[in-house]
């Protein structure tokens, strides 16, 4: 049975890996191409990983997660082939372990304001966050980093009422309508499609979030690995990024 | 005194007729101040009886004390007293709170109900226990607790359920004798469960005579005695009972002649078995005959030595006409 | 002095050795792991005595509302024979089993601001339960009831039923009864089921962040700093846990011999 496509960034961690069956499928895939991705990058990946399965005749198995937490378990030597993470503190500590390979940025992300359908707060702007139940990524998660420096640029004031753990827990609160408006990235507002109602915010290009990539030193198939590289550079992983909402860099 | 719904206020006849389905189907009167003995053998639903009239568990019929028809009242409102197989006395409170749980339930205030707690428990002779968890108690002496407990409510029939079982026979002895004295100034109607023989002899007005459900006999410890109409009865004051026809006759141990050949005389009065037990009773050597129907005779040693009547022993027993006492063997 | 019974079976002592060892190992590292000297340091942050705090106080919050509201429900579950009986007792088991996660998706359809009472709830009172410090209380009621009720029920049935009786021929009524005999019969079991649910409050964080989020003083617990925490700085991460893991063994160690004593 093919391992399961669609699951929540947060249940993804807490699944036992082992579940999602290693080479003893009935596919009969030739290979097999494990990717540590940050959560932002899921809906993504999962698109491209359809061409690339079909292209190489392997099986792409992913683990997504926060880049921090990833990061980690690949320096620790964790099996995987590819790490892409969303931002370069997480990145540099795998590089500081010697696990990585070439490091490419492939992709940016700017930050949004998202309501939920219908917008019902009425909200506009940065500005009218003030008085709204609002929520964004806790600062100790790169995307809160990236809400508290779009934030300040705008000498924004307004206190959120909940600081969530990732993106995607953030989006999840205002797709459910508990809040009125959330601090994510562009990509996630396009992955949500009609759930939510996207606002740009003015100048958030100074708060820009790069995706890097690498191969890991611990991958058993480093051609194939580098292939995935190769994917996300090409003109077609290029036109799947921005469809997702992603900016070239 | 206090305002229980169905008064403890002047003593009140007692006229019960009730059934507890598959246990026990009972009917019997008793005046204020009488205290009737309730015997039988095991599962002959002395227990269900009680349990019954205190309202622990479901019954038909009526059970009217005074004005009042139990069966109709929940059991906390009807004024019974019963003191518990095991005592179940409140293992968390003392002594004194335990007596004075009842009347505390019924709203006296804390120290009024204990005071007269107090006053209770120095007429039982353990004033000095007031402050003694039930685990710290003896026997005897939880048993005269729970006794105290139950009176304290002042109810108007009193149900005893096995109060003597189980203590040691000379605790169980003086037990008696102040259970006699209490119950002689009590005037509530009491019932007395027991399988003791001397219970019902000694302390009780009337006894009445359960088996298997229904009312065996009921009458005065001596008629129950003389002419007990069941074999447990007789058993339990150690008399010989054999039917024949729609009579009864008794005769006590003594009056057994064991021969090993079989007697002369008329054929009604023997019998021939087997011995099944020998015991030392008193002076004499009581011996147990498995016959039809199982017999009890008492010999002297001497006589037990020379026929040596030992467990296994063929024998013949044989009463004279004249001891033995016949009485009609239907109704009460 | 020798065992009269005999010595211990192999075949038992093995697994129950292996048993204590999976469960002691971890603590153990997270022991070896921490660093002790930083310790005093982490004591001092805001973040950590706001969430301390917060974590103690919701969890004592919720379980006085599990006593007040669980008792009850657990003498009626061990006392009263009514049809459905079982399946009332199922149904308070039912959060036992749920996976936090969802017990938090469950309480936000609920009494979330678009929930089922909460709309209703926002619009007449102008107060929603997510994002709020009650909301903690909530979900932790919530997760930790069943602990409380099943311990409860247990604890009220095994008492012997003969002292309720003995209490109603003295003229008790059944809440009487209630206060007075079952109560205090089955006072151990009771507190157990109440450091269960206590424990479970204190440790519960799954429902607790996908229904109310996570600020710092309102409803930012122990479990929700620690994780955030992970995130940026691993060792703080672990001081924290440590921090938590000597709070509540000290309370545990605190109660047990007094209160959960064998009856």
């Amino acid at each position: 049975m093919q391992c399961p496509r669609s699951t929540l960034a947060l249940l993804v961690l807490l699944l036992p890996l082992a579940g999602c069956g290693s080479g003893d499928d009935e596919s009969g895939a030739q290979g097999e191409l494990t990717v540590l991705a940050a959560s932002s990058l899921t809906d993504v990946y999962e698109e491209l990983a359809t061409s690339f399965e079909e292209e190489n005749d392997v099986d792409v198995t992913f683990s997504f997660g926060s880049s921090t937490d990833l990061a980690e378990q690949a320096a620790d030597g964790a099996p995987g082939d590819v790490l892409s993470t969303a931002d370069s503190t997480s990145m540099q500590t795998a590089e500081d372990a010697d696990v990585t390979g070439e490091v490419v940025d492939f992709a940016t992300n700017v930050m949004v304001i998202v309501t939920p359908a219908g917008n019902p707060a009425g909200i506009e702007s940065l500005d009218d966050l003030k008085g709204a139940t609002w929520v964004r990524c806790a600062d100790e998660v790169p995307c809160g980093k990236v809400a508290q420096g779009v934030l300040e640029d705008n000498d924004i004031t307004a206190e959120p009422a909940s600081l969530e753990e990732d993106v995607r827990a953030t989006l999840d609160k205002v797709v459910s309508g508990e809040a009125d408006a959330g601090l994510v990235y562009a990509s996630d507002a396009v992955a949500a499609g009609d759930d939510v109602e996207t606002i740009e915010i003015a100048g958030a290009e100074e708060q820009l979030t790069t995706y890097y990539t690498t191969t890991l030193e611990q991958s058993e198939d480093a051609e194939l690995a580098q292939k995935w590289t190769d994917l996300l550079t090409s003109e077609e992983g290029g036109a799947a990024l921005t469809e997702a909402g992603f900016a070239l860099p | 005194m206090s305002e229980a719904p169905n008064g403890t206020g002047r003593p009140a006849n007692l006229d019960v007729s009730v059934r507890v389905a598959n246990r026990v189907e009972a009917a019997f009167t008793a005046r204020p101040g009488e205290v009737l003995a309730v015997i039988g053998p095991n599962g002959a639903g002395k227990s269900s009886l009680v349990r019954a009239l205190a309202g622990l568990v479901p019954a038909e019929g009526h059970a009217r004390l005074g004005e009042v028809d139990l069966l109709q009242v929940p059991a906390r409102d009807r004024a019974v007293g019963l003191v518990f197989q095991g005592q179940f006395l409140f293992p968390h409170l003392t002594a004194l709170a335990n007596v004075a749980f009842g009347p505390r339930a019924r709203g006296t205030p804390r120290a009024e109900a204990e005071a007269d707690a107090q006053a209770l428990l120095d007429r039982f002779g353990i004033g000095e226990l007031g402050e003694r968890r039930p685990r710290q108690l003896s026997g005897g002496q939880a048993q005269r607790v729970a006794i105290a407990r139950a009176l304290a409510t002042d109810p108007r029939l009193l149900l005893l359920d096995e109060p003597l079982t189980g203590l040691d026979i000379k605790v169980a002895m003086a037990l008696r004798i102040e259970l006699g004295r209490h119950l002689a100034s009590y005037d509530g109607v009491t019932l007395l469960v027991t399988h003791d023989a001397i219970d019902a002899l000694t302390i009780a007005d009337r006894v009445l005579v359960l088996d298997e459900g229904k009312v065996a006999q009921l009458g005065t410890p001596a008629e129950v005695s003389q002419r007990p109409r069941t074999e447990h009865v007789a058993r339990l004051v150690g008399l010989n009972v054999v039917r024949h026809e729609e009579q009864l006759m008794a005769f006590t141990p003594d009056a057994v002649v064991v021969t090993l050949q079989e007697p002369v005389g008329s054929p009604r009065f023997r019998w021939h078995g087997r011995v099944a037990d020998v015991s030392p009773h008193g002076d004499a050597v009581r011996l147990m005959v498995h016959a039809e129907p199982d017999l009890i005779a008492d010999v002297t040693p001497a006589a037990a030595t020379e026929l040596s009547l030992v467990p296994g022993r063929e024998v013949w027993l044989s009463v004279k006409a004249t001891a033995v006492r016949s009485y009609a063997s239907g109704g009460r | 002095m020798r065992d009269p019974l005999g010595r211990p079976p192999v075949v038992l002592m093995v697994p129950a050795f292996l048993a204590t060892l999976l469960l002691v190992v971890p603590l153990v590292a997270m022991v070896g792991a921490t660093d002790w000297a930083e310790l005093p340091d982490q004591l001092r942050s805001e973040p950590l005595r706001q969430a301390l705090w917060l974590s103690l106080t919701t969890s004592t919050a919720a379980t006085f509302i599990c006593l007040v509201l669980g008792l009850p429900l657990a003498w009626l579950l061990a006392r009263v024979e009514f049809r459905g009986r079982g399946g009332l007792r199922a149904v308070v088991t039912v959060p036992l089993v749920l996976p936090p996660v969802v017990a938090g998706i469950a309480l936000r359809t609920a009494f979330g601001r678009t929930g089922v009472i909460g709309e209703p709830l926002l619009a007449l009172t102008g107060f929603a339960f997510p994002f709020t410090t009650a909301g903690v209380v909530l979900a932790h009621v919530f997760v930790a009831m069943p602990f409380v009720v099943i311990a409860m029920e247990g604890a009220l049935r095994s008492a012997d039923k003969e002292y309720d009786a003995a209490a109603a021929t003295l003229g008790a009524t059944r809440w009487t009864t209630f206060r007075r005999v079952s109560v205090p019969l089955a006072l151990p079991g009771i507190l157990a089921g109440l450091v269960l649910g206590w424990a479970r409050s204190l440790g519960e964080f799954g429902a607790t962040i996908t229904f109310n989020g996570n600020y710092p003083g309102v409803t930012q617990t122990m479990p929700n700093l620690i994780y955030v925490t992970r995130q940026s700085d691993q060792d703080a991460a672990l001081a924290l846990s440590m921090v938590m893991l000597i709070v509540s063994i000290g309370v545990l160690l605190a109660l047990r011999d007094r209160w959960l004593g064998t009856p």
